[in-house]
């Protein structure tokens, strides 16, 4: 079970939310403050992607954020639904807002900032699970 | 000068030496993003294609940020102009780093800095 899990409307102005709520977690959890502005960062492109895919798709369904730690690592999994060619994995319509990054560069900006990073298709969807180590006497296994 | 305010963001412009200096407060996300490209857009529009981006009270700058001011970069170049950076923020500079858009932009410490640079390749 998750320490923290998080649903959320996909709409722009709650990923910073999510970002929030997630460095909040994080800090309590015992991730050492020097990698608090890549987990900030990690998570909300994370979310930011996956509002992107729900607005193109299923702008009902919330978008999920569910935080834990275990085994001396601190987890984030963000969870989106659709398909993978629209939501997840395959090549992504370049917004009408005139973002010009590229499809994948948000994947690419996680890839380059979290410790460990796994990208998955789920039945439902997508999943973007990303750790950091924890530091301290929390990472011996003490519960969040 | 022009001011704009929102809740996790503030812009604000004014002239200097002949280039536009653009002042960026608070976070750059995908929400407050299209609040930047708007200013930006609206500047070109306007004949300003010497722009600077002072960034050194920016707490956050996502990937869709970082897309906006690629796009502000594009538009300017289009008119033969430039768009600088300021920021000295270690946490801002290392989404610069990781994207390689270190080689884009040009990043300066100071407003003076990134005014003098331009002054000197003109």
């Amino acid at each position: 079970m998750a320490t923290v899990e998080v649903t959320f409307t996909p709409l722009a102005a709650h990923v910073r939310t999510a970002r929030l709520v997630a460095t909040a977690v994080a800090r309590r959890s015992g991730v050492a403050e020097s990698l608090m502005d890549e987990v900030r960062l990690a998570v909300g492109e994370a979310c930011s992607r996956a509002v992107e895919a729900h607005a193109r798709q299923c702008p009902d369904e919330p978008v999920r954020v569910a935080l834990s730690s275990r085994e001396g690592r601190f987890e984030i999994e963000v969870i989106n639904t659709g398909n993978a060619s629209a939501a997840g994995l395959g090549p992504v319509p370049k917004p009408a807002d005139g973002n010009l990054m590229p499809p994948g560069f948000a994947l690419a900006v996680i890839a380059g900032l979290a410790d460990d990073v796994q990208i998955s298709e789920t039945d439902t969807g997508t999943s973007v699970k990303m750790s950091w180590p924890l530091s301290g006497s929390l990472a011996a296994g003490s519960p969040a | 000068m022009a001011q704009e305010e929102s809740v996790d963001l503030k812009l604000d412009h004014h002239n200097k030496d002949g280039i536009e200096i653009v002042d960026v407060e608070g976070e750059i996300d995908v929400y407050t993003a299209p609040r930047l490209r708007e200013l930006l857009i609206d500047l070109v529009n306007n004949g300003h294609y010497q722009l600077v981006v002072n960034m050194e009270k920016v707490e956050f700058l996502d990937s869709t940020g970082l897309g906006v001011l690629v796009g502000g970069l594009k538009r300017v170049r289009a008119h033969d102009g430039s768009l600088d950076l300021v920021c000295t923020q270690e946490r801002i500079l290392k989404i610069f780093r990781i994207t390689g858009l270190t080689k884009v932009f040009g990043i300066h410490d100071t407003v003076d800095e990134a005014i003098a640079h331009r002054k000197s390749e003109k």
